[in-house]
Order: C-alpha cells, then sequence, then structure tokens
C-alpha cells in the first residue's frame, strides 16, 4: 500500500473508533462526574444495547435501514430502564458509597452477562447495516457504514452537549453535581436526578452498541473491551470531564488503531519482538501511570 | 481472655479441618484442599482490604505471580517444590511491592483502577512471552515433580496435608499479624488515616507493608496451586482471580482473621451446587456480590461479631 | 456393526484375556453380557456449557446425546446400558479439573470425555492422572500428541492441528499460491498454526512471506491489514472466537471490488455463523479447510445422511428445526465418533467397572484403525496407541453461491508425521 493510502485507512478507521469510544466513555464519565460512582458493569450495558438490537431486527421485518432505526431509539430506552431499575434497586440504597457501588456493580455485571447468555444465547449475533455500500480508495476499500457511524457519533455527541449545556435537564444535573444537598433544597428530586443519569449513562453506551453492530457482532461477552477502553479514556481525560472524555477518546482511538497501521512501516521489526500485545501492555501501564502521577488526567484541571 | 477465646477457636477450626481428612469423600478432599489455598489468597486480600481499607482489584497479579515463579521455577529451571513454595511468596510480595510503590499514590477509586490496569499488564505479559507460558492454554507441572522427597503431592491425603499446614501457617500468623501494634495501626489506618497521620504513623509505609504482606500470602496461594494441583495458565491471573477474594471476604467477613476460609468455603460448595443445578451459576455470583453489600456489609463474621460475638478478631 | 469397527492387535486382546480371565469382548451375547451387571455404564461428559465455548457446547451436548441413543437403541456397552452425565465447566480450567473430578468421584463414572477448548484439557488431564480416570478429549490440540499430558488422557476422535495444517498446506501451495501471508490470534493456538504451517509451506517450496499475530483481546481488525505484502498471492487466516466474524467481513471489505489474493480459512473461524450471514458474500470463491463439510456433499455416504438426521442437522448444516442455529459441524462429530470408540474400547477390554479403567486404556492403545460407517461418520482414521492421537482425513471446500463446496479430501498418510512421544513407555 501507498503510504497515502495507509494514512487514509488509519485516519477513517481511528475517527470511527474513536467517535464510538467517545459515546461509550461519555456514558461512564457522566455518571461518575454527577454520581461519583464507578460503573464497572457499563460494558454489560453496552452489550445489552447490542444484543437487543439483534432481537430489534430479527423482529422487525422489512429493510433493514427501518429495524436499525427503530432499534437505535428502543435499545436506548431499554437498556436505560434497566439502568435506572438498577439504580433505584441497589445504588441508592448502598447511598452511593464509592466501594459498595463498585462491589455491586460488579455483582451486576455478572448479572447482566448471565442474563444475555441465558435469554439470547452464546452465538455471535449479526445485524445486517442499514447502508450497504463500499467506498473504493487506492489500494484498499472501506466500509460506507462506518463513515455513516462516523457522523452519528458526532451529531449524538452534539446532541449530548446541547442536553447538558442550553437545557433544563442539564441545569438540573449540573446543580445537583455541584452540591446535591442545596439541590434538595431547592426542591430537585435528587434520587430522580441520579437515576435518570445512570439510566442515561447507559443508554449512551447502548446508543453506541447500536451503532457497532453492523461493524461487530452482538456477544454475550462483548462488554470487557469497551469497559477497560472506557476507563482508560475516562482516565486519560480527567475523571468527570466530558470535554477530557471527548479529547482523550480521539487520541486514544487514533493511537490505538494507528500503531498497528504504522509502525510496521516505521518499524521493520515490528511483529517480531514488538508485538501488538506488547504494545497493549504497554497502553495499559501508560494509563495506570497517569492516575498515579497525574490523577485530574492529561487535559483537565487540578481540582481545588 | 479475649485472646485465650480467640486461639482456641481458631484452633477448634483447624483441628477440625484435620479431623474432617480421613472422613471426607475423595471429591471433598481435593475440594477442601483447594479452599484452603484459596483461603490462604483471601486471607491475603483480606489484610488488605478487610484491615487496612485498600479495595485492590489487581490482587490476581500476586496470586499469578506466585503461580508463575513456582510453575516456571520448576518447568524451566528444575526447582524443587518446596524451592517454588518458598520462591512464590517472595515473587507474591515482590510484586505487590512493586506495584504498591506506584498505586499507593493514590487512594479509593483511582486506587482500584490502577491495580485493576496493572493486573489487566500482567494477564498480557503472560500471555506475550506464550513461546515460555503457553499463554493462554498454561503448561501442566509435571508429576514427578510435584513431591516433597518420597511423598507425592498429586495423592489426596499429602496433598490435603501440605494445604492444610500452609492454611494453618497462614492462619496462624494473620491471627498474631491483627493483634500485633502493627496490627492496630492498620485498623487505625483504615479507620481514620488523618488521625494515625497526626498520631505520627505514615501511612504510606503501613499500606504499603500491609499490601507486601498480602502479596506475600497471594503469591505463597499462587505457588501451592501450581505444586498441589499441577496447572498453571493464564486465565489464572485474569481479573476473575481479582474478583474471587472480594466475592470471599465480603461473604465471611470483611477484617475477621476467619472470614476468608468461611466465605471460600461457601462460595465454592455454592458454585458447585449451582453449576450443575443450574447453567446460570455466574448469575449466583452477581446475586451473592449485591445481596451481600445491600444486607450483610459486614459479612457472616462480620455480622456475628457485631451481635455476638465482640472478641472474634 | 462391531466386526467392522476395530482391529484390536491379537497380543492385546491375549493379555487382555490372560489378566482379566473374562472373555467379554465383541461377539458374546448380550444376556451373557446382561447376567453380569445390568448396572448402567456411566460416561462423564466435561461440557462447555457457559463461557467462551458455549457456541460449541450445546452443539457437542446434542451430538453426544444423540449418539447416546444410537449406542443404547443398539444393546448398550457389554450389553449394558449407557448413561452420559452432563457437567459445566464454564470453558475455565480450574473449574474443569474440579468438574472432572466431581464426575468421576461422586458420580461415579467409568470415565469422562467431551472437552474442546485447549486451556480445559491442560487443565484438567493432570486430575485424570491423579484419580487414574481416563479422559478422552475432543480439542483437535497438539497437547495430547505433543508428549505434555499423561497415559490417561487421549484424543481418538479428532485430529490434532499439526496433522491438519501438515495434511492441507500441499493444496494451498500446489493450487493456490506459493507466496503467503498468515493472519492468527496471538495466542498458543495461534502459535501452533505458524509454527506448522510455515514449516509444512516451507517443505513444499513455499514461503510464508508474513506472520500477523493478532492480539486475542481485539475486537476489530483492518488496522492489521495493511501489513499483508503486496505480492502475497495468499492469506492465510486461523482466527477464533466471537470476533471471527467481523475479521472476515472487514477483510472482505478492506480488498473492496480491488483485486485480491487468495483466501484460505481455518473454518474455526465460522463454526456456528451462517455462511449467509451479511457482510459475507466476498467469501465467494474462497477456499476453507474443514475436518467435516458442513454443506452435504454430492457424494455423502450413506452414514453421513444417517448421522445428521440422528443430531438433527439438515442438509447446510443447521438445526433441522431452526435454519438460523448453525453447527460446529467440523468439531462435533468427535464427540460421536469418541463415544463409538468407547464402546469399541469397552467391549474389546472386557470393561466390568472402575478396576478395568486401566485395561481399557490399554485396549483403546491397542487400537489402530477406525473404518468409515456409522460409527465414523467423518471418515477412516488411524490411531497411534503410542501418541493416544488419532489421524484423519481433512476436507478443502470452495465456497460458491453461498455454500461449501469439497474441491479436495487429503489422505491418511498426508497427516502423518514422526512420534513425539510413547505413552505407552509411561507408567498409569
Amino acid at each position: 500500500m501507498q503510504l497515502g493510502s495507509i494514512f487514509l485507512l488509519a485516519l477513517l478507521e481511528g475517527l470511527a473508533s474513536a467517535s464510538v469510544l467517545a459515546l461509550t466513555a461519555c456514558g461512564l464519565s457522566l455518571v461518575f462526574g454527577i454520581m461519583r460512582v464507578v460503573n464497572v458493569a457499563h460494558g454489560e450495558f453496552f452489550m445489552l444495547g447490542a444484543v437487543l438490537a439483534w432481537f430489534t431486527a430479527s423482529l422487525i421485518p422489512g429493510p433493514p435501514a427501518l429495524a436499525f432505526a427503530v432499534a437505535l431509539v428502543v435499545c436506548p430506552l431499554i437498556v436505560g430502564a434497566i439502568a435506572a431499575l438498577a439504580d433505584m434497586l441497589v445504588l441508592k440504597r448502598l447511598n452511593y458509597e464509592p466501594e459498595a457501588t463498585i462491589v455491586a456493580t460488579i455483582g451486576l455485571l455478572y448479572i447482566l452477562q448471565q442474563g444475555a447468555l441465558t435469554v439470547f444465547g452464546p452465538n455471535a449475533l449479526p445485524v445486517p447495516a442499514p447502508v450497504d455500500f463500499r467506498f473504493q480508495f487506492p489500494g484498499f476499500g472501506y466500509s460506507g457504514y462506518k463513515i455513516a457511524v462516523i457522523v452519528a457519533a458526532v451529531l449524538l455527541l452534539l446532541g449530548l452537549w446541547l442536553i447538558l449545556t442550553r437545557t433544563r435537564i442539564g441545569l438540573v444535573m449540573r446543580a445537583t453535581q455541584i452540591d446535591r444537598a442545596t439541590a434538595r433544597a431547592f426542591g430537585i428530586n435528587v434520587d430522580r436526578v441520579y437515576a435518570g443519569v445512570f439510566a442515561m449513562g447507559a443508554g449512551l453506551a447502548a446508543i453506541a452498541a447500536v451503532l457497532i453492530v453492523p461493524i461487530q457482532q452482538a456477544h454475550y461477552l462483548m462488554g470487557a473491551d469497551p469497559l477497560l477502553l472506557s476507563f482508560s479514556v475516562v482516565i486519560i481525560g480527567g475523571l468527570g470531564s466530558l470535554r477530557g472524555t471527548v479529547v482523550a477518546a480521539l487520541l486514544i482511538g487514533m493511537v490505538d488503531q494507528m500503531i498497528p497501521i504504522f509502525m510496521p512501516v516505521v518499524f521493520p521489526a515490528y511483529g517480531a519482538w514488538f508485538t501488538p500485545t506488547l504494545a497493549k501492555i504497554m497502553a495499559t501501564l501508560v494509563v495506570a501511570l497517569v492516575l498515579v502521577f497525574r490523577p485530574q488526567g492529561l487535559f483537565g484541571k487540578r481540582a481545588a | 481472655m479475649r485472646d485465650k477465646r480467640s486461639l482456641i477457636l481458631h484452633l477448634a477450626v483447624l483441628a477440625a479441618l484435620l479431623a474432617a481428612l480421613p472422613l471426607l469423600s475423595a471429591y471433598h478432599v481435593t475440594n477442601v484442599a483447594k479452599i484452603m489455598v484459596l483461603a490462604v489468597y483471601a486471607m491475603g486480600y483480606n489484610i488488605a482490604f478487610g484491615y487496612t481499607g485498600l479495595l485492590s482489584l489487581g490482587h490476581a497479579m500476586f496470586f499469578a505471580a506466585g503461580l508463575y515463579a513456582a510453575g516456571m521455577g520448576i518447568s524451566l529451571f528444575g526447582l524443587s517444590a518446596v524451592g517454588a513454595l518458598v520462591l512464590g511468596p517472595v515473587a507474591g510480595g515482590l510484586a505487590a511491592t512493586l506495584v504498591g510503590l506506584l498505586a499507593l499514590r493514590t487512594a479509593g477509586v483511582a486506587f482500584m483502577i490502577v491495580t485493576l490496569m496493572f493486573a489487566q499488564a500482567g494477564y498480557l505479559t503472560i500471555l506475550y512471552f506464550v513461546r515460555y507460558t503457553r499463554g493462554d492454554e498454561g503448561i501442566v507441572i509435571a508429576r514427578a515433580t510435584r513431591a516433597i522427597g518420597s511423598v507425592d503431592l498429586s495423592a489426596d491425603t499429602p496433598r490435603y496435608l501440605l494445604a492444610f499446614g500452609i492454611f494453618a501457617l497462614a492462619l496462624l500468623l494473620n491471627l498474631a499479624l491483627v493483634r500485633s501494634p502493627f496490627g492496630r495501626i492498620m485498623v487505625a489506618m483504615r479507620e481514620n488515616e488523618a488521625r494515625s497521620r497526626m498520631l505520627g504513623y505514615n501511612p504510606y509505609t503501613v499500606k504499603l507493608t500491609a499490601l507486601a504482606v498480602s502479596g506475600v500470602y497471594a503469591g505463597a496461594a499462587g505457588a501451592a496451586y501450581a505444586v498441589l494441583f499441577g496447572y498453571v495458565g493464564a486465565s489464572l491471573a485474569s481479573v476473575q482471580y481479582s474478583i474471587l477474594p472480594l466475592l470471599y471476604v465480603l461473604l465471611g467477613g470483611a477484617g475477621t482473621v476467619l472470614g476468608p476460609f468461611l466465605g471460600a468455603l461457601l462460595m465454592f460448595y455454592l458454585i458447585d451446587y449451582a453449576s450443575s443445578a443450574t447453567s446460570a451459576y455466574l448469575f449466583i455470583v452477581g446475586a451473592a456480590l449485591i445481596l451481600l453489600v445491600l444486607f450483610a456489609p459486614k459479612g457472616i463474621l462480620g455480622t456475628l461479631r457485631e451481635r455476638h460475638a465482640r472478641w472474634l478478631p | 456393526m462391531t466386526n467392522k469397527l476395530i482391529a484390536p492387535t491379537r497380543r492385546t486382546v491375549l493379555t487382555g484375556m490372560a489378566a482379566g480371565g473374562a472373555l467379554l469382548a465383541t461377539g458374546l451375547t448380550p444376556r451373557f453380557a446382561q447376567a453380569q451387571s445390568s448396572e448402567p455404564i456411566r460416561l462423564g461428559f466435561q461440557l462447555h456449557r457457559t463461557g467462551i465455548g458455549a457456541a460449541y457446547g450445546r452443539w457437542y451436548e446434542r451430538t453426544a446425546t444423540a449418539a447416546l441413543k444410537v449406542v443404547n437403541d443398539a444393546g448398550g456397552i457389554n450389553g449394558r446400558p449407557v448413561e452420559i452425565l452432563f457437567e459445566d465447566d464454564g470453558t475455565d480450567p480450574a473449574r474443569g479439573a474440579e468438574v472432572f473430578g466431581k464426575l468421576a468421584t461422586q458420580s461415579n463414572c467409568d470415565l469422562v470425555f467431551g472437552a474442546l477448548f485447549s486451556h480445559v484439557v491442560i487443565g484438567t488431564a493432570p486430575r485424570a492422572a491423579e484419580l487414574k480416570v481416563p479422559y478422552l478429549v475432543c480439542s483437535e490440540g497438539h497437547h495430547v500428541a505433543s508428549g505434555m499430558l499423561n497415559r490417561w488422557t487421549l484424543q481418538p476422535g479428532i485430529t490434532d492441528v499439526k496433522s491438519q495444517v501438515q495434511g492441507m498446506a500441499p493444496f494451498v501451495t500446489q493450487n493456490l499460491g506459493k507466496k503467503i501471508a498468515m493472519i492468527f490470534p496471538d495466542f498458543a493456538f495461534g502459535h501452533d498454526h505458524r509454527d506448522y504451517f510455515s514449516a509444512a509451506v516451507a517443505a513444499q517450496g513455499g514461503e510464508v512471506i508474513a506472520q500477523i499475530a493478532i492480539p486475542p483481546t481485539e475486537t476489530t481488525f483492518t488496522r492489521y491489514f495493511p501489513q499483508i505484502p503486496a505480492e502475497t498471492e495468499v492469506i492465510y487466516h486461523v482466527m477464533v472466537g466471537p470476533a471471527v466474524l467481523t475479521f472476515v467481513k472487514e477483510l472482505g471489505e478492506f480488498y473492496g471490488t480491488g483485486a485480491r489474493p487468495q483466501l484460505f480459512g481455518f473454518m474455526d473461524s465460522l463454526e456456528a455463523v451462517d455462511i449467509a450471514s451479511p457482510g459475507l458474500e466476498f467469501l465467494d470463491g474462497s477456499h476453507f479447510w474443514e475436518a467435516h463439510p458442513r454443506y452435504k456433499q454430492a457424494d455423502a455416504s450413506e452414514a453421513e445422511t444417517t448421522y445428521r438426521a440422528a443430531v438433527g442437522v439438515d442438509d447446510n448444516g443447521a438445526a433441522a428445526n431452526d435454519p438460523a442455529d448453525v453447527a460446529t459441524y467440523s468439531h462435533m462429530f468427535s464427540t460421536w465418533e469418541t463415544l463409538f470408540i468407547i464402546k469399541a474400547a469397552m467391549e474389546a477390554s472386557g470393561y466390568q467397572g472402575a478396576a478395568d479403567r486401566q485395561k481399557f486404556v490399554e485396549a483403546l492403545e491397542a487400537m489402530t484403525d477406525f473404518a468409515e460407517g456409522n460409527e465414523h461418520p467423518q471418515g477412516a482414521k488411524t490411531f497411534n496407541g503410542k501418541t493416544h492421537q488419532t489421524f484423519g482425513i481433512q476436507s478443502i471446500s470452495k465456497v460458491e453461491g453461498g455454500k461449501l463446496v469439497r474441491v479436495h479430501q487429503t489422505t491418511l498418510a498426508d497427516g502423518q508425521y514422526p512420534d513425539e512421544v510413547d505413552y505407552t513407555t509411561q507408567s498409569f
């Protein structure tokens, strides 16, 4: 492949993965930012969104685009409802005590995973893409759907930003984040805000999953990877900072995609001892070290 | 009086475990041997989490350090079983110290994520060295090497006895540790870090020491696992093995000496029973975690201690 | 049907008679056999019902259950009825060893079989040797024949990966191309492919010009494809796990409408996956290795028809009652065939109960050939008692119009390699 083609491919792959990652990680970041809850089950909400998308697509006859559009609306709602239920039944009763909620969400992770296996089975479940065309670039072909995903994710992120900054819902959420007690004193139903935020976080993961599922398949064990990547993104971006999260998602998504594409070009020994697995080890350690030495993230301001 | 009573209780538990050996069927002998090994691991976890308040999601790395030090030591470097059992805790303690030096600069949620990330890196490292470790497939420790002198450790009775020996040693040391002045400092660190700092204790060194001891326990359990059960594989270093001891400790009672063993025993048989009755045993694990934090956050022995037996260590 | 099943060597049969004093081998009347004991023979089955192997597990269960019915309808083993006890191992090696112990000592199974995933096999095998209970695996890993395991662990029902790879390499170099790029998962299974296939290709005068290892946790793959050299004539891919469909689709998208090398894949990539899934159209014209052709071939044997009907698989390799439920057809036959081998070895050894487990292993080690037929629908096999490994024929199929059509079949000789171990010299 020509260097130009390689660069274009890396750019497209990086953007596609970064955009979906940004959506998923924003969900995690939102929940942490407002509720101070680390949701270990976040990856399972992602998985649930994907599996439900398959289920919706298999129920609705007609063109794939119609089923997909329905899935894009319905799945996040269902997943959000499940999340809100989990919040009211479990997290609220724990008074959002950080360590107890971590343990509880680990439990939730197992329950959701087992539920998906029991109900939907162990197979990888494919969903047809709503649009089916390919771009033929010099040296490689590229899925038109992936480009559609990038556009859709950017629009969704814009929508999220508008909700958070321009609507009453966003105002209430920010007020609750800043001071729970005062918000309550001003007549805000904090319980409802928390349930709503938790549902919204899970819903964002579910939307990301519906977008990704025509590219990857739905599978009951698919939640681990988005969870770890979202963790990394949220840490690099600074815990709870949405802007940092988006920037970090872009960075991590791009780097993650570009290393295997460019390393063999610039470093011929790549693949011999410097394998992608070694790259992953180093990336994981970098995330850990950022949290140790720069807990506010690479883009966050140090908290007062 | 209080000390004597608790000592008697722990000795009685040990005596009961020894007396159970001839009564148990072959299946349960192996199970209880494994439970005792896992309980050593959970005791180590408890020293960090239950007593010192360090919620780690990376202990699988310390367990795996012992497991692989013993397994690789035997299979690649011709180490003896005894040598492996000594090397394991050293490796576990070393891994915990190294992780602790960095991770203990953080606290709470960040500490949890940092340990999780380090353990993930450790897991990937095992996969990276697939030429030696056989990665996810793992390796079998040759049966001939699993022996002390002429005693075959892969036979039911010697295996049980050695597991018992390691467990008894770990339990009594744990008891001594929590009664020692240092044990009280650990608890003080958990309860009120600012205050213990004012009393002149450096939280960083106290926590690091506790984590290192915790790692020694985990490493010892890992080495015992390799030697006694003959298998070393990457799945034993996965995040699931960081969650297991947490589950055991929560169930049995965090901050109690016997809690980890009780939790391991109950959870092992709960899963064993559930997996033959239903294919949904993961559901049971999940539900147990949630129900415990909701309704019995102190676990069985912690609740017992609160209500009836305040002397329980 | 028993007489054409196996040919134990005369020596072992005689030894068996002298040692055991009981002549309960093939050919005795069921009535006589029943007089000995009518207790059912209990076979344990280590089942991947949950965990990463679950897609395989349910088909393993269905196939073994179907074979069990055939065995019992024909009078059981040694005139005794046979039971299979399935126990979930979560596709986890530690749990696998526990389940083995449970089946062997708690449920009093005579032996245990059925495990597929290599790490479960390797994690369980030491326990089999400790308990001295036969462990018959259905895994296609090279772990048995490599000498890593023990006298009690055997793989009589399915060919190992080293033999498979060696058998099909000549087809690749002679028909598809000599410059090959390999894409494989960066863990033990993938490394086996890398090592054995590279060696086999070199022996054929071909060359593996790129070895692209992909980390096992990966879920998208496009970024690895630029590493495929431009002069590549054949891409050999062996990805496994739930993400494989993504892999195959992305490979299709990557080449798009442009010229692409020949594709040669390992069927594991598409086990339990419908080849007519959206996005897989580009596979048309590519080749796959299959142990057992998923689509019923025009020249299928009568045994093949019988086998499909018994397990409940249609001509397209999906469940007879649900065309969307695609089987793990290239692997699951091993549980069927292993059950019939158990029957043959139990009958050859005059197996009565737990005390005869060693005689059972010896009788199995003495077997050499399995003829194609109802007991072995996948085809004829030779069994090497020293390495505990079976060697069968392999098929290479081409995707034509959304179906796999066999274009080549290897011979038994193609897959042979020198012994790496002699388990019969090890003590029990």
